[in-house]
């Protein structure tokens, strides 16, 4: 039982990490072309500069990337928004699908174009095959490209490199890295059952004799992008744990790879891009550390029995089964809810609520650093936040004034960075405390206690990390959650893009020392035991108070 | 080089200005300077507000709420103590300084250029010409236009030896409140009243214009975000603690707070900062600003003066080589003869060396009835005439030149051209191992040459080689041609040299360096240094150099000692780590105290939580003050720490920051756990709560 579970993790992480190493490569390639827009094989750059027309022809300071990249994500917003509010008059609306409510329409686009999917509709039930791929869709593959292009310009500003231009950028991250990754993840699902249609709802007659009516649509499609973009937001309700989206083990395992493949994948770009694998390597290997400490924490938390099924005749040695999906295998559940959590993702394999109370902080700590691979792009821009912290700690203790890849890091990098962090933390412990001690909140929840707290405590949380899982039970289709969760997701997806950017701004402004073995390394275990270290108490300990009132005092409160 | 020694922090000279001093510093516009302090402060007035409310009212429990708010307040005092300890031990050499910038009267010198009379010292203005004579003070900075005098520097440099000073040249800078010893000088003021060097120094080493520097700032806005993100953390908790059902007293939040937020550090920031300079002060270096001292840490590459820094100013005799047909005694004996009177440090050591080798005594030249024949720029020779016998040495070309004068003169065999081979060949051999040849000649006749060796200073190499492991890379300036050169930086181990340096040489040096991305240090004290200190990242100048170096470089050395390059680049490393190991240590002290208030707060809600009160604290008030208690002494545990500074020890980076991290990191983790511990259990004994 326990070496099954440590082969299944060990299949599924081990053979992404492994699978992200070429395709970090690649992505480099499609991203970052070294060959000038004459050479041989500037044919990319080329057809991009033709369509990006006149707004595809300079490179672009970080002010001026920074305002094509906001410019194009308001007009998605507003496009995905629109699209949404007047889906009962457009087509490819088979099933008559209704107008949906003001503030719904706002939480959707802002949660989509925000990479975070955080879904208060049911798909099946809402939405016209025209709003799910038209709108939704669009914005998973666009959303997700936004991601891809900022650390690109990130880190060409890091190598000292202009940052390049945004117009060219999102069409690389869309037409060569994120179109080709999905149609090939597409085809794999549909050979697995996966349904791609445009017809109706299927009308069917069961074993009982009764009229059945089973949703359906072009789910492939849909299901490809949200898991490899970090998106999320499933094609139905209940997301990948319903048999239409993901319909047996073997789709799970694609499923789960697909996840973080590309995020793992970022990693590698960026150490590319800089010219310095071995510190990618560094990263990649805190990044892993922890996510692997929080897999082992979940399945371990998730083999005790729950106290939902206390005292019934039900056998439970093989741990807490209830929310998970049996088809997936035992351990499936915990992994699937930690790639998801870790990486910005936010699609579900199985009930997070109904997950053992410590199982269930392990996607919360995931979520709260948003850091250990974390979104496509973003996972590691938010790193590059925590690097800057840590290296200014660590600078100093070498004796010298703290400097990254040579470029000195001094005060207005260390508030740019720490305003970052701060605003995560803000967003949501704020949140939490708001919703919380008002009728918001209290009157939205399923549960009481320390579980109805971890509820709301998990609803900002996915929102500010732009991730979109919910811990459901929380009835959260209501105008304050749509708003406030709307609003969230918005500034906590732009502002850790925007003040990483305004670091290396500034940074590239400087002039750049040169490295001996008197500076830092960031290259070694001890770079990396540092890093980890910012992270946990820099990141996590912030959090430490909510926890302790939510996933612990449930824990010890009803497990024991 | 005279270091004076630190004073402990616990002389009572000190430390009674400085219980004071942290009282005086409560004053909201001192405080208001360190962001993590000054919150602690508002919030202890917050929480003593709140206590004489409840004692008026009788809610509450107020013993605790007392003891809470004392510890509050005494976090703050300790903050204060150790920047008044710090500035104290500043403000004892102050004094020292100040008494010699006592009021003098200066002798203007008339605009028509005769006659003097009597003016303050304070009205000076720059441009100023005055004239000191023996005995009397030098009233302010100046350039000395004309005279020469010995001057006693000891009020600067606490080194009671007579310096010279004369016009033109590299020793005519003259610093006010120094003292003419000997004869007299037309003087030039170049600092009017309240700018010299003295008044600089004084507002230097009593930290009075004390500027925050780059990295200073930027760690302050580190602490003051982490205090942000706590303030978060703990603003937010009564919201949560509602949801339970439960509330949580205003004090208990603030401790939590208090603790949380990076005060160790906050604390002791600024003692750090005064110590670094006080450091360099100690070690009589004057750093025109701590951003100089900042940068004296992250140096790349040193540029060192061959002369005096990497070789003892004077070469040596090591070696006699004579030429076939003479033994190497009589070499010994016509050299020593030759030398006798010579009083030049290379004279002596021929005198040494021929006593060491061939016990060859020194003889009465009287009694030999000889003559000394002196150096002259034109004969570039010295030596000595006997009875009708003549001993001639000095440079192998020079000497060649005689010879061929006096054989032409008295028409004798001019050496035999064989012998003059010899000779050239000895020459090129000792040039090649990095010496100077001396050639040494008897009635005509070549006997050999003197290999003068430059001699390594003792400890150099191993200097480098640890330069070399903190990633600095050195780089020996010398006039040398490239060949002798090349020799020594062989021999003391440099990474690279600069032979037949000129001062523009030296300028795109350091300009190439620093287009590499390297931050450059130097010394110099000449004018045609200026150039070169100023554009260096670290410009050293020489307390004896010209003013022009001194305005030029951005720390003066008041010893003109250039070996201290290296430790002034050690001090500014200390500095920094300093900082960066007790940042860590207060950032990972948190861990701890989460775990000491944060079950202890809401046990009221889950009694259940108990679970995490891992140090098995004994009652959540306890805890709580055990938290508050142990995070006000670690300040004080740490002032000595923060005023000595983390040493430095060269061992490459990586294995410095393992080093910290284990030591600041991994400690800074345990410590408190163990400290909350033993004060719970000391809380718990006496019954304090």
């Amino acid at each position: 039982m326990l070496t099954q579970s440590i082969l299944f993790v060990v299949l599924v992480v081990g053979g992404t990490a492994l699978a992200s190493w070429p395709l970090g490569r690649y992505m480099q390639w499609a991203m970052d072309p070294a060959d000038l827009p004459s050479g041989i094989s500037g044919w990319k750059t080329r057809a991009f500069a033709a369509i990006g027309g006149p707004l595809a022809a300079s490179s672009q300071n970080w002010t001026r990337y920074m305002s094509a990249m906001l410019a194009f994500n308001l007009v998605m917003f507003a496009v995905c928004a629109a699209i949404l509010a007047l889906q009962q008059h457009l087509p490819l609306n088979p099933d008559g699908r209704p107008a949906l409510e003001a503030s719904l329409i706002f939480n959707t686009a802002a949660s989509f174009t925000s990479n975070t999917n955080l879904q208060h509709y049911s798909g099946e039930v809402s939405l016209s095959y025209l709003s799910q791929l038209g709108a939704l869709m669009w914005l998973q593959f666009v959303s997700a490209a936004t991601g891809i292009a900022a650390l690109a310009a990130l880190a060409r500003g890091l190598a000292g490199r202009p940052l390049g231009n945004f117009f060219l950028d999102i069409q690389r991250a869309c037409f060569l890295v994120l179109l080709p990754a999905a149609l090939v993840l597409a085809v794999l699902l549909v050979i697995g059952g996966v349904p791609m249609t445009f017809e109706g709802a299927a009308i069917a007659t069961t074993l009982e004799g009764v009229q059945q009516t089973i949703a359906r649509g072009p789910v492939a499609a849909f299901v490809s992008i949200k898991q490899l973009g970090t998106n999320g937001g499933g094609f139905f309700g209940p997301n990948s744990t319903h048999p239409l989206e993901n319909p047996g083990f073997w789709t799970n395992i694609i499923e789960m790879v697909a996840i973080i493949l590309i995020p793992m994948a970022c990693v590698w770009m960026f150490a590319r891009i800089i010219g310095r694998l071995r510190h990618g390597g560094v990263i990649f290997a805190v990044m892993l550390a922890f996510l692997l400490v929080k897999i082992a924490g979940s399945v371990y938390f998730e083999a005790a029995p729950t106290r939902a099924f206390a005292g019934l005749p039900i056998d439970q040695t093989l741990g807490n089964l209830e929310g998970k999906e049996m088809r997936f295998g035992p351990a499936g559940g915990p992994l699937w809810s930690v790639l998801t959590t870790s990486t910005s993702n936010g699609s579900v394999g199985a009930m997070h609520d109904s997950l053992n109370p410590m199982t269930g902080l392990m996607p919360m700590v995931g979520m709260w650093l948003n850091a250990t691979f974390g979104g496509v792009g973003v996972g590691m821009i938010n790193m590059f936040l925590y690097i800057v912290v840590g290296v200014f700690i660590a600078g100093m203790m070498i004796g010298r004034t703290p400097e990254y890849l040579g470029w000195r890091v001094e005060a207005r990098e260390v508030k740019l960075a720490l305003l970052a962090l701060l605003a995560h933390g803000l967003f949501v412990l704020g949140g939490t405390a708001i919703f919380a001690a008002t009728p918001w909140g209290a009157d939205t929840l399923n549960n009481t206690g320390p579980h109805g707290f971890s509820e709301i405590l998990y609803e900002f949380t996915s929102a500010s990390a732009n991730n979109g899982s919910g811990f459901e039970g929380l009835g959260d289709n209501t105008m304050p959650w749509n708003i406030a969760t709307g609003i969230v997701m918005l500034l906590a997806r732009f502002i850790p893009i925007l003040l990483p950017l305004a670091i290396v701004g500034s940074l590239s402004g400087k002039r750049r020392s040169a490295e001996s073995n008197g500076t830092l390394s960031v290259e070694g275990g001890v770079f990396g035991t540092m890093l980890a270290a910012t992270i946990v108490v820099v990141g996590a300990l912030t959090f430490f108070p909510a926890a302790t009132l939510g996933p612990i005092a449930e824990h010890v409160t009803t497990m024991n | 080089m005279s270091r004076s020694p630190s004073a402990s922090i616990f002389d009572a000279r000190i430390l009674a200005p400085a219980i004071a001093g942290a009282f005086r510093k409560l004053d909201p516009r001192t405080l208001a300077k360190n962001p993590v302090m000054f919150v602690v402060a508002v919030v202890s007035v917050l929480t003593t507000v709140l206590f004489v409310r409840d004692l008026v009212t009788g809610a509450g429990d107020l013993g605790f709420s007392f003891q809470i708010n004392l510890w509050l307040w005494f976090t703050v005092l300790f903050a204060n103590f150790a920047e008044a300890v710090a500035e104290g031990r500043g403000k004892a050499q102050a004094e020292s300084l100040r008494r010699s910038r006592s009021e003098t009267q200066a002798r203007l010198i008339n605009a028509d250029g005769e006659g003097t009379r009597l003016v303050a010292g304070a009205s000076l203005k720059v441009g100023d010409l005055v004239l000191v004579e023996a005995g009397e003070i030098i009233p302010s900075d100046g350039e000395i236009v004309e005279g020469v005098a010995s001057v006693n520097e000891a009020a600067i440099t606490g080194e009671s030896a007579p310096v010279i000073r004369e016009s033109g040249g590299d020793r005519s800078a003259v610093t006010g409140g120094t003292q003419v010893l000997s004869d007299w000088i037309r003087v030039r003021i170049t600092a009017a009243a309240g700018s010299t060097f003295i008044d600089r120094m004084v507002a230097l080493v009593e930290g009075a214009e004390r500027q925050k520097t780059p990295n200073e700032i930027a760690l302050n806005v580190l602490l003051a975000g982490l205090t942000l993100i706590f303030v978060l953390a703990t603003a937010t908790i009564p919201a949560f603690a509602a949801y339970a059902g439960g509330s949580i007293p205003v004090i208990v939040l603030v401790a939590l707070f208090v603790t949380l937020i990076p005060t160790t550090i906050g604390a002791l920031l600024s003692a750090i900062g005064i110590a670094g300079m006080d450091r360099l002060v100690r070690f009589n270096v004057l750093a025109m600003s701590g951003r100089a001292v900042e940068a004296a840490g992250d140096i790349d590459t040193l540029l060192l003066d061959k002369t005096g820094t990497i070789t003892l100013g004077n070469r040596q005799a090591s070696d006699f080589r004579p030429v076939k047909g003479v033994t190497e005694r009589d070499l010994a004996d016509a050299a020593q003869l030759a030398s006798l009177a010579d009083e030049t440090p290379e004279g002596r050591s021929i005198v040494v060396l021929a006593k060491e080798k061939y016990g060859i005594r020194g003889r009465d030249m009287a009694g030999l009835n000889a003559t000394f024949v002196p150096f002259t720029a034109q004969s570039r020779m010295s030596g000595v005439d006997l009875d009708g016998s003549s001993i001639r040495k000095g440079a192998v070309d020079a000497v060649l030149r005689h010879i061929e004068r006096t054989s032409a003169a008295n028409g004798s065999a001019a050496g035999t051209a064989e012998s003059r081979r010899e000779l050239e060949a000895i020459a090129t051999d000792i040039s090649k191992a990095g010496g100077t040849p001396l050639a040494v000649v008897r009635d005509g006749r070549l006997l050999g040459v003197l290999h003068l060796k430059d001699i390594v200073k003792g400890g150099i190499r191993e200097r480098f080689v640890e330069l070399r492991r903190m990633g600095i890379r050195t780089v020996m300036i010398t006039g040398d041609n490239p060949m002798t050169a090349a020799a020594i930086a062989a021999e003391a181990g440099v990474d690279d040299f600069l032979a037949e340096a000129t001062p523009e040489d030296k300028l795109k040096l350091i300009r190439d360096e620093q287009a590499k991305g390297k931050l450059v240090a130097m010394c110099g004290d000449g004018t045609n240094d200026a150039p070169a200190l100023a554009q260096a990242d670290v410009g050293v100048a020489m307390n004896t150099g010209t003013m022009a170096a001194r305005e030029a470089g951005n720390m003066v050395d008041l010893d003109s000692d250039p070996t201290k390059l290296i430790e002034i680049v050690e001090i500014g490393k200390q500095l920094l780590m300093t900082r960066g190991a007790l940042t860590t240590f207060s950032i990972a002290n948190d861990v701890a105290k989460y775990f000491a208030i944060v079950p202890a707060m809401f046990i009221a809600v889950y009694p259940q939580l108990d679970a995490l009160n891992v140090m098995g604290l004994s009652t959540p008030e306890s805890a709580i003050l055990s938290a508050i208690i142990f995070n006000a002494l670690i300040i004080v545990a740490l002032i000595p720490l923060s005023l000595k500074g983390v040493a430095y020890k060269a061992i490459g980076a990586d294995r410095l920051l393992q080093r910290n991290l284990l030591v600041y990191g991994l400690g800074g983790l345990i410590v408190p756990f163990i400290g909350i511990k033993a004060i719970d259990m000391i809380v718990t004994a006496i019954g304090l709560v």
